[in-house]
């Protein structure tokens, strides 16, 4: 009976929280497929903004992509995100090979200079950056929103952890045979690597994914801009239809939720990896 | 000719990151503190070429209101959220560590709103908040029986910051959660025996076993919310506009830096603002790090 008890009440507890950490999707989805603006506003403030009621479908999605170029922001943002990754994953990796197993001299001095690099704020150097881009002419392109974010003292310290974890036997069995560094680089650490390389890219997919204030200096028009800020545009537009906003939200937060849901065993364990290995 | 080419190997493994570090960061980094001591502009004017300024920006820096604002409201910001949000994140991770059917489902639902970018964070919360009809007012407005509200939650000078602090958490704290789950499953589980052999609950279970050894958790955490806290920009620029709206009540470093620097131009006064941001992120951190490993040792 006690156990019973004890048991209901954390069930109920934990749906609670559930529900504090579900209600603004929840909320954004159905409002979204509200076809009339009037019922969303008249739904808004009470249980009915999670259920559906009256009118239901897709006009405001329709609505977004009329009003605006959806699919330019889509694709602007996952071709920058997509080269963004796989440039990093690459170069990150190899600096952190050498550093974990090659020879030479002033390696700790750089390996110390990465981890004091982890917690300088891009923030910090933002303005001087645009100063750069600016006189370099590189300001509303894609390269400018890709190429200073490659190289990542996070990742780096990751690949790090996880190479100088892994065993050196099958290392040590390639360079009797006559393999140089890049081909044990690539043929046998890459493959062994798998789950630190996931780990990377879904953290650095989710930081860039959201980027806001960089883009916000650097793009202009509507060429290059990436989804957050032309959320942010869409949003400022008056008179504000809420419907329409909703939809808009919704079409960013749809693709990442439906990775996420997939491969969360690969999020959750990314995330995890970060803490332990960090705070060591 | 190999013994050249093994001494070269090192070189070539490190330089691409080693020079997109070095362009991409430490030169601006570099510069921001040489640009500190102008007054150039983003937008170069012909007839007047920039000048060696000396200490200008950093002595209008000590005069400037909007600035002493924007420091304290990003104290203010790190002192509420950094405790509030580790520790909710903790309370989470005890929660999801239960043995309990479907705890799994919990920690998906808890972690959603990580995967959510912060601009639509800002825009559906932004929603929420509405003055008048606003989910959350009527809420409040339920849960007191009709004594509380409404808010104007983003345009009142005592609402506004603290709006934001909620949906930062309400973004932020699953991942917390996650570090945290992951640092409670390596605690073995014969620790806990030991323990209850010895007459222990489940209170003294938790703060003479767990808490101390989540020692480098809590650094952790401690160091990188502060960090991403004392960041605050994206929510402000969103929610309240380039002026930290209302009266500067959420005019924050990183939103006085951009409006300075990207929009009207002044990027040597910016950059005077962005070397104190850093100084004082960087003096934080130390301090911070120093007290928590005393205090457990």
């Amino acid at each position: 009976m006690n156990k019973n008890f004890k048991k209901t009440c954390n069930y109920i507890l934990l749906s609670v929280l559930a529900f504090f950490f579900l209600f603004p999707i929840l909320f954004m989805l159905m409002s979204s497929f509200k076809n009339s603006e009037f019922q969303v506003i008249k739904d808004m403030s009470s249980f009915w903004a999670f259920l559906p009621r009256g009118d239901m479908g897709i006009q405001n999605y329709l609505d977004v992509f009329r009003q605006m170029p959806f699919f330019r922001f889509l694709f602007n943002s996952t071709l920058i995100v997509t080269v963004l990754v796989c440039c990093g994953l690459f170069i990150n990796s190899m600096m952190a090979y050498a550093l974990a197993r090659l020879e030479f001299r002033f390696k700790w001095v750089i390996l110390s200079i990465i981890i004091a690099l982890i917690i300088v704020p891009f923030e910090a150097v933002a303005i001087p950056l645009l100063l750069m881009v600016n006189h370099l002419g590189w300001v509303d392109s894609y390269h400018v929103q890709i190429i200073p974010f490659i190289a990542d003292a996070l990742s780096i310290f990751l690949f790090y952890q996880f190479f100088i974890g892994l065993s050196k036997d099958l290392e040590r069995a390639a360079i009797v045979d006559g393999a140089g560094p890049f081909r044990i680089y690539w043929s046998i650490v890459l493959p062994l690597s798998k789950p630190v390389f996931a780990t990377v890219a879904i953290l650095q997919f989710l930081t860039r994914w959201a980027d806001f204030l960089w883009p916000l200096m650097v793009t202009r028009g509507e060429s290059y801009r990436p989804l957050p800020v032309a959320m942010q545009q869409f949003y400022t537009q008056e008179p504000k239809v809420w419907g329409d906003i909703m939809a808009f939200a919704a079409l960013i937060t749809i693709p990442v939720l439906v990775l996420f849901l997939i491969f969360q065993k690969w999020f959750v364990r990314s995330v995890a990896s970060t803490g332990v290995k960090g705070g060591e | 000719m190999k013994r050249i080419l093994d001494k070269l190997t090192p070189a070539l493994f490190l330089s691409p990151a080693l020079i997109l570090f070095i362009v991409f960061l430490i030169i601006p980094f570099c510069m921001a503190i040489g640009l500190s001591f102008t007054d150039q502009r983003l937008v170069p004017n012909l007839f007047v070429p920039t000048e060696w300024v000396g200490l200008r920006n950093y002595i209008r820096l000590f005069g400037d209101e909007v600035f002493y604002r924007s420091v304290l409201n990003c104290f203010i910001f790190v002192v509420v959220v950094v405790p509030l949000q580790t520790s909710f994140a903790l309370f989470l991770a005890v929660m999801i560590n239960q043995k309990l059917k479907g705890v799994k489902v919990f920690r998906t639902i808890y972690f959603t709103p990580v995967v959510v970018s912060m601009a639509v964070v800002c825009v559906v919360w932004a929603f929420l908040y509405h003055p008048h009809q606003g989910l959350i007012n009527e809420m409040i407005h339920f849960l007191s029986l009709g004594l509380l509200g409404p808010y104007d939650w983003l345009h009142s000078k005592d609402m506004a910051l603290f709006a934001i602090i909620i949906l930062s958490i309400w973004q932020g704290v699953g991942f917390q959660m996650i570090v945290y789950l992951a640092g409670l499953q390596e605690i073995s589980a014969d620790v806990y025996k030991a323990a209850e052999i010895d007459g222990a609950n489940r209170f003294h279970k938790f703060f003479y076993i767990t808490l101390p050894l989540l020692k480098n958790t809590h650094i952790f955490l401690a160091l990188t919310t502060t960090i991403l806290a004392f960041k605050l920009f994206t929510q402000v620029w969103i929610m309240q506009g380039p002026a930290g709206y209302p009266e500067g009540s959420t005019m924050t470093m990183m939103v006085h830096t951009v409006s300075q620097g990207f929009r009207h131009g002044k990027i040597g006064y910016a950059s005077a603002i962005t070397v104190v941001f850093f100084l004082i992120v960087l003096a934080v951190s130390l301090i911070q790090r120093r007290l928590i490993t005393r205090n457990s040792n």
